[in-house]
């Protein structure tokens, strides 16, 4: 047993981690706010071409041939990098949606938000992702979609058609989403570590006090909790243990944006400032494939069922 | 990252487990927990039987007595003896856990020749005397001083907290050996002997009513300058070692006994009726998912050990930090499974409750945790 990441898996999340610093920095996440959050095409078929979307797609069929660890790592930089547009969906559609592998094709998925669908408008195919497989997939002009106002400014959501069937969760979607919650959790504690190191009041750093310091340790806390969960569970693909680091990943990325947000002081009110893109992905993503309540429910069953 | 156990490791789990199978139930009957007496002797005759067994100090060097396991190894060691439902380390917490350890690192070759056998054989229990009515969190400003006299010291101060003192023969001391020096430059650490003309115990009630530790006055007390680990004055560096092995790994075997109760709530919820409460069955389902991580995590610390050759580094702070809420929150569920019956003192999770109070107290509160991950993790500034 060695827990540790590999050579190779440190050198793929700083690969991905270096792709998204060049491709989409502070400028792009900006542009991307202007933008409502509609999906670059050209980044897209960037990140297909980088193996983004056909990372676990075996070798034989055009893919990196990588597994799921792989896969978490990779998501886990694009949570970081608030990276918008349906990756989960795309990902999970590699070798069953032509083109999604390559993106050229934008998939999103019609059953993990309850009756709402993210990124509906851009999305050239919807899937209904049912527990490990797939089973209907909607043309993009499903009819009776319409527009929400979406809260998250990277992403645009369709309240959906009442005829989609709902579908138990799919396993690596929760997962992933997992993944880029615990990115962005960590993203928050280095941002909110950072501002306390160079904002002064009371002529020193505002981390110099104890109130502040203590907020940025339990972030850090939440942060390797919930990295211990998500990672484990990407190596063993137990579905409680999934269950379960989705819920500590919500837990982490939400309550950290939320620190991080405190930390900020009046900055942390302002458009201007990330945190609250980061926050408002968190409370969506928490919405998404699982709820606390459920993943709750989940590991009280799995007590239950060990009796 | 690797979860998988080898070949060789899981023969060795074979091992360890058909070994307890046959051991656990030669154990005499468990003693009254107020009975620290006689949990001396419960607790250093399973020492005994681990020892001759080959397994004592599994974890520890093979030049210090111990087996050189691997950190893996050691993991096993303690999900299987949880499992069984074997004893815990006990009054050899302060021995096995952090003094040994300390004395391995950084003792001369008597020294280690001269304390480890007895703690891996179960002969000596160790104290651990740090803590001083006027220095607990902050430790470094301990006053219990030490002034050489020939080639002894002779200690004079008081200690307090210090857990089974009245059993202990031997105590890891911190004494102030300079005075004149800035407080962390000053200290030495010192292997004491409990039996020494001057040294008084006073046993402490805990809330918990027992007293599981104690007043310690030091008058005149005269300990050999060859009884001291590491240079004089050089205490503080030394100490930080005993610490990170305190933090950093002795409450690992904890996590599993945790799950094991979590377990025996839902069974006992299941049977009283309790589990129909949806809040009460989540908040169980929730503690379920800590637990889970919280192990997890101490295979990514372990894990992370192998590189800085053993001693634990600072994510033993994150860790402790976790776990003893998390532990507080399990006892708190087990009242609203009990009930009426979370009255009942007589009742382990009862007594457990009260005594999971102490986690986020007892080596180093929480607040300091806090600190510590800020300041050398963070890296933030210190300040007031
Ligand atoms: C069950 C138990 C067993 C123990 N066993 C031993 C033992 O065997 N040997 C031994 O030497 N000691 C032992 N201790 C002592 C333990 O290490 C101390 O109690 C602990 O370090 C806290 O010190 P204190 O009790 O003096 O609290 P204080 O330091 O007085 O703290 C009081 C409060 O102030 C807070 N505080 C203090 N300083 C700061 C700061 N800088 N920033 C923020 N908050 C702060 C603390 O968090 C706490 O909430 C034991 C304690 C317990 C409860």
């Amino acid at each position: 047993m060695d827990f540790r990441l590999t050579g190779d898996q440190r050198a793929l999340r700083s690969g991905v981690r270096e792709l998204l610093a060049g491709r989409f920095g502070r400028d792009a996440l900006r542009a991307a706010v202007d933008r409502e959050g509609t999906v670059d095409r050209e980044l897209w078929r960037q990140l297909g071409e980088a193996g983004f979307f056909a990372l676990r797609l075996p070798e034989a069929e055009g893919g990196v041939g990588l597994g799921l660890p792989e896969a978490v790592l990779a998501f886990e930089e694009a949570g970081r990098a608030l990276l918008n547009g349906p990756l989960v969906a795309t990902h999970l559609a590699a070798g069953i949606v032509p083109g999604a592998a390559e993106g050229g094709t934008v998939v999103t998925c019609a059953t993990q938000l309850r009756g709402h669908i993210p990124h509906f408008a851009d999305a050239d195919v919807a899937l209904v992702l049912y527990d490990r497989s797939w089973r209907v997939r909607y043309p993009k002009d499903l009819p009776s979609a319409r527009a929400v106002r979406s809260m998250d400014p990277l992403t645009p959501v369709h309240r959906s058609s009442p005829d989609i069937p709902t579908a138990p969760p799919h396993p690596d979607g929760t997962l992933l989403t997992a993944a880029e919650q615990l990115g962005s959790a960590a993203r928050t504690t280095e941002a909110a570590v950072q501002y306390a190191k160079e904002r002064q009041q009371f002529g020193q750093p505002v981390g110099g006090f104890q109130a502040v310091k203590h907020l940025c340790a339990q972030m850090l806390v939440r942060t390797e909790v919930a990295r211990s969960a998500v990672y484990a569970a990407a190596v063993t693909g137990d579905l409680t243990e999934i269950a379960g680091a989705k819920l500590l990943a919500d837990e982490a990325a939400v309550r950290n944006a939320r620190d991080c947000l405190q930390v900020y002081g009046g900055m942390g009110f302002t458009w201007e400032a990330d945190v609250h893109l980061h926050l408002k992905r968190a409370w969506l993503r928490a919405q998404m494939w699982l709820t606390a309540a459920e993943s709750e429910e989940i590991q009280a069953d799995a007590l239950a069922s060990a009796l | 990252m690797d979860l998988t156990y080898t070949e060789e490791e899981e023969a060795f789990r074979a091992r360890l487990r058909a070994w307890l199978a046959v051991s656990l139930p030669e154990l005499p009957p468990k003693p009254d927990p107020l009975d620290w007496p006689g949990r001396r002797a419960y607790d250093t005759a399973w020492q005994r039987m681990l020892y001759d067994a080959g397994y004592a100090g599994l974890h520890w060097p093979v030049d210090a007595g111990g087996q050189g396991a691997t950190p893996t190894q050691h993991l096993i060691y303690l999900e299987e003896t949880e499992r069984a439902g074997a004893p815990y380390v006990g009054a050899n917490f302060v021995g096995l856990l952090h003094a040994g350890p300390t004395i391995a690192a950084e003792g001369t070759a008597e020294q280690r020749a001269r304390w480890l056998p007895p703690v891996l054989r179960g002969d000596e229990v160790w104290c651990q005397g740090f803590s001083e009515p006027d220095a607990g969190s902050d430790l470094a400003s301990l006053r219990t001083k030490a002034v050489r006299d020939g080639d002894s010291y002779v200690i004079s101060g008081a200690k307090i907290w210090t857990s089974h003192a009245e059993v202990a023969d031997w105590c890891e001391l911190l004494v102030r050996t300079d005075p004149g020096a800035p407080k962390h430059r000053g200290i030495s650490w010192l292997a004491m002997p409990m039996d020494a003309p001057g040294v008084t115990v006073r046993p402490l009630r805990t809330l918990a009513g027992s007293a599981e530790f104690a007043e310690m006055f030091l008058d005149e007390v005269r300990v050999p300058v060859a009884n001291r680990v590491g240079e004089e004055n050089d205490g503080w560096r030394v100490t930080m070692v005993t610490l990170s092995f305190e933090r950093g790994t002795a409450f690992v075997g904890e996590v599993v006994a945790c799950r094991r109760t979590l377990g025996e709530l839902a069974r006992t919820a299941r049977r009283n009726g309790r589990w129909d409460d949806p809040v009460l069955r989540r908040r169980l389902g929730r503690l379920n998912a800590e637990f889970s991580a919280l192990w997890r995590l101490t295979q990514w610390n372990v894990s992370e050990s192998q590189s800085t050759g053993g001693v634990p580094g600072i994510g033993g702070s994150v860790f402790k930090l976790r776990y003893s809420h998390a532990r507080q929150e399990l006892y708190e569920a087990a009242a609203e499974v009990l009930g009426p019956d979370a009255v009942d003192l007589d009742h382990e999770w009862t007594a457990d409750r009260l005594s999971s109070l102490s986690y986020t107290i007892a080596a180093g509160t929480s607040q300091i945790q806090q600190n510590i991950v800020a300041e050398r993790i963070l890296g933030l500034p210190k300040g007031r």
